[in-house]
């Protein structure tokens, strides 16, 4: 059996799986035996797709006698494949586990478990598909049971208005890919992406469906300014879905954009790549802003993976710009950074919505003004979700430094460009990634020192306790992946490189030979990276700190009660809150790019009522664009709302003159 | 195709389109119908030259089609209709017959500068064919929309479909036409059903048979 019909056959279980748990929904061991079933099969397409990546085994493909007729369902195996399957398969392994814990507390199960492995196997077979038809069905079918899961919780407003915008904003997507692969396939219809591949095409029509797959994909993966969906249907579903949906999800569409731009479309105009790169710097830095300011932990996750896909963005578009001049290594580069982010952001994002789902379970809120001080209540879950917050701030030695370094060397070798626009713009773009960069590592520590440190701000935080083994052991894992990957990147450059390989026909030099776990992107005397050393510096420094405290200072410790301000009022709102956290930020870059407005309402004198600051943040996008065009569409239709109403005769007459200017334009036309 | 096959094939297609003008200037229903039962004869009789012409027999069965169903039963179904539910004798018209016909010559112009224009690679009968056909079939919705009354929007209706079978057997080894103009006839027989049950809804507020009933009880 081939690998390619090996992962479909499991891809089919997957989908088959969900009409199961409904057939099964009358037994008490359904929902461990949905999850535990959907994470072994996961666990089988990553390895499978691991096969691809790190043995070598060959490429396969297959075509099925269904879909169109004539045309039938064409599928593939290949390097770019296996890498995101791999993705997907450890992404969905994880939170799989995560979910026999987790789907304990689900209130209606069945609204998870019908939805929840045939999604697994949609965005399986959106990864498997080899032809735009089975592209764009799976693609769709993906879309809609992801909805399906975000309306899980359909009883609460702000869900329903999430699944709404998230409907309509997935039909638009869909929509701009559908344009895309037409032009795609030609007048002639070559839907096969094998023909796809080898068709010869104008830069401006390549230009045009560059632009169609930023839309389609980048709506999916939350490019600003296509975002706004995003973070409000990613944290409405359940934890464990936010998880897969922010983790995988995303990564299915930036393997959509991968597969047509860098595969299908071959090698754009220089003058392509920059939109492709400011895009993603800026939607970078918006994303973070708005994670800055968030107080809802899940949405804050949110905003930050829109920062994530923005970095994965900026990393492929200099991979395009540097292609474009025919400078392989150094696209090879930028596109290893790239796909390792990929790799790093599905690890430590799933961790954290896995680790928000588990504060959501012990204190039933994901308001970070109502948390505080669970580091002494679920002293794992904190140690957890701070390997995560660290990994994701791009802190040495953990992997998210690893990428996120490499990327930076990408930005470095524009000097290597000849034109001048992009040698002028490239470092710009980096000022701004490294703006992102701080600016997340700003909002982590936020969010960890407000929801996890401090004291607790309310009852419910007060009482909380860790939760099931089964989560623990999940987040557990990840974070063994944070760590694993940053101090042995080398391994992980190594197996991208047959992606880089296959879709660039370049690569890194081998990375695993290097002594101390080194990586050297290109040439020892230039820049080089271990985190292995970095992490025994931290561990022997940390060490030798903590000794020297331990020996001097410990038998001086003594229990008082805390210093307050000499106020002996011990309520816990006396601690920073998150919105006092992020004023400096808020007030620096808020005001102008958010309209962030603060305005106070000081009582009248000799009323004894308490003084108000209200503080607003505004997604300008959501105000500037998304409500005019509602607008427009509201009007419009309520214009053409008598349409409805009006005789036979008339109707007919409406087709029968735009009948006769068709003809008439024709007429001139031709 | 010789010379006098061409002339006569022409001069049946133009005397279809001539047929259609006639329609439009009728402004009484059974004169309407009349000229409707002559539109299918000519249409049959161009069929058949066609089918005699380019030696496809399966054109015969188009043409019997045509003569046997909407020369003969359809224009004495309608006449039977209009004579029992009582409709009003004469046809009333949106606009003046004048300016219908003038509109109606302006849409032959149209069609056959477009038609010429556009097939100007095709063979010389199939390019006066198709424009003659257009013309048929534009003036075939200019009636629909001009008219008022179901039975002649009924007629317009399938006038336009005898345009659309005109272009289809002047095209030379077009698969299916049999088929298609079997088709047609169906649809129409829908069309015509749907739209009455469409007026007697507009009517009675009911599609239902005995609303109509009542409605005689009461005003006999």
């Amino acid at each position: 059996m081939s690998a390619v019909e090996f992962e479909l056959l499991v891809a089919a279980v997957l989908l088959v799986l969900g009409p199961v748990a409904v057939f099964l929904r009358r037994m008490s061991w359904v929902s461990s035996f949905i999850y535990a079933s959907s994470g072994g099969l996961c666990a089988l397409i990553a390895s499978v797709g691991a096969a691809r990546l790190v043995a070598r085994t060959g490429d396969s493909g297959l075509t099925l006698p269904l879909g169109l007729p004539w045309i039938g369902s064409h599928f593939q195996f290949d390097a770019l494949t296996a890498f995101f399957l791999v993705i997907l398969g450890i992404g969905g392994a994880v939170v799989s586990l995560y979910g026999i814990g987790y789907g304990r507390h689900e209130h209606d199960p069945m609204r998870v478990l019908a939805f929840y492995p045939s999604f697994l196997g949609a965005m399986t077979l959106v990864l498997l598909a080899a032809d735009a038809f089975t592209f764009l069905l799976s693609w769709e079918v993906m879309s809609l049971l992801s909805w399906a899961l975000v309306l899980t919780h359909h009883q609460e407003t702000n869900t329903r208005t999430a699944g709404y915008v998230y409907l309509v904003m997935a039909g638009f997507g869909t929509m701009a890919l559908l344009l895309a692969f037409g032009l795609l396939a030609g007048s002639d219809g070559h839907y096969a992406f094998d023909t796809m591949r080898g068709a010869v095409r104008s830069p401006t029509l390549a230009a045009v469906i560059l632009g169609l797959m930023l839309l389609g994909a980048g709506s999916k993966a939350g490019l600003v300014p296509l975002h706004v969906w995003l973070p409000l249907a990613h944290p409405a579903a359940p934890s464990h879905v936010s998880a897969l949906m922010s983790a995988v999800m995303t990564k299915v569409a930036i393997y959509g954009f991968i597969r047509v731009v860098f595969d299908l479309l071959g090698p754009s105009a220089w003058w392509a790549s920059p939109v492709v790169i400011l895009m993603g710097a800026l939607t970078a830095v918006f994303g973070i802003l708005l994670a800055m300011m968030e107080r809802d932990l899940k949405r804050a996750l949110a905003y930050s993976t829109i920062e994530n896909i923005g970095v994965i963005f900026a990393a492929l578009g200099l991979a395009m710009a540097f292609r474009a001049n025919g400078l392989t290594a150094a696209a090879a580069l930028a596109f290893t950074a790239a796909l390792f982010h990929v790799f790093n952001h599905m690890v430590f994002k799933s961790l954290l919505f896995m680790g928000a789902g588990s504060v959501l379970t012990a204190t039933g809120t994901r308001d970070l003004d109502q948390l505080g001080g669970l580091i002494h209540r679920m002293p794992i879950t904190s140690f957890l979700v701070l390997v995560g917050a660290v990994a994701i701030s791009a802190l040495p030695p953990l992997n998210g430094f690893a990428s996120e370094w490499l990327m930076f060397q990408a930005v470095l070798m524009s000097p290597a460009i000849p034109q001048d626009a992009l040698q002028l713009m490239i470092p710009a773009a980096g000022g701004l990634l490294a703006l992102a960069a701080a600016l997340a590592a700003a909002a982590f520590v936020r969010i960890y020192g407000i929801g996890f440190l401090g004291r607790a701000r309310s009852p419910a935080a007060q009482t909380a306790v860790d939760v099931d083994r089964f989560s623990l052991m999940a987040m557990g894992t990840m974070a063994v992946l944070c760590v694993l990957a940053g101090i042995l990147p080398g391994m992980v450059i190594d197996a991208i490189s047959p992606v880089a390989k296959a879709v660039l026909g370049g690569q890194l030099p081998l990375q695993t030979h290097e002594a101390w776990f080194m990586i050297v992107p290109i040439a020892e005397g230039r820049s080089s990276y271990s985190g292995m050393l970095v992490l025994l510096f931290i561990a022997v420094s940390a060490s030798g700190a903590a000794w020297a405290v331990h020996r001097f200072a410990s038998h001086r410790l003594r229990r008082a009660p805390a210093w307050d301000c000499g106020f002996p009022d011990p309520t816990p709102a006396t601690q920073y809150s998150a919105g006092g956290f992020a004023q400096p930020l808020r007030r620096v870059l808020g005001t102008n790019i958010l309209g962030a407005r603060e305005v106070v309402v000081m009582p009248e004198p000799g009323d004894p009522s308490p003084a108000r600051l209200t503080v607003t943040v505004d997604d300008p996008i959501w105000h500037n664009i998304y409500s005019p065009m509602g607008a427009v569409v509201i009007y419009v239709a309520t214009k053409m709302n008598g349409l409805q109403f009006l005789t036979i005769r008339r109707y007919l007459s409406l087709v029968f003159l735009l009948l006769i200017a068709l003809l008439v334009g024709l007429m001139l036309w031709a | 195709m010789g010379t006098l096959a061409f002339d006569i094939a022409h001069l049946l297609a133009g005397g279809l389109l001539l047929v259609s003008f006639m329609m439009i200037y009728q402004d009484r229903m059974f004169a309407l119908l009349h000229v409707f039962a002559f539109h299918a004869v000519v249409l049959s009789l161009s069929v058949a030259w066609q089918a005699y012409n380019q030696g496809a027999p399966h054109l015969y069965v188009t043409a019997a089609i045509a003569l046997v169903f909407k020369a003969a039963i359809i224009p004495i179904a309608l006449r039977r209709i209009v004579k029992q539910l009582g409709v009003h004798r004469e046809v009333e018209t949106v606009v003046g017959v004048g300016v219908t016909m003038l509109a109606g010559i302006g849409l032959s112009a149209l069609s056959i500068v477009l038609m010429l224009r556009v097939t100007a690679h095709a063979d010389a009968f199939a390019r006066e064919d198709l424009a003659f056909a257009l013309s048929v079939v534009l003036l075939g919705l200019l009636m629909m929309v001009t008219r008022r009354n179901a039975v002649s929007q009924v007629v317009g209706f399938m006038s336009l479909e005898n345009g659309l079978i005109l272009a289809a057997a002047g095209a030379k080894g077009m698969p299916l036409v049999v088929e298609i103009s079997v088709a047609f006839s169906v649809l129409i027989a829908f069309i015509v059903i749907g739209v009455f049950l469409f007026r007697i809804r507009e009517r009675f507020d009911s599609v239902d048979v005995t609303a109509i009933d009542d409605y005689r009880e009461v005003h006999r």
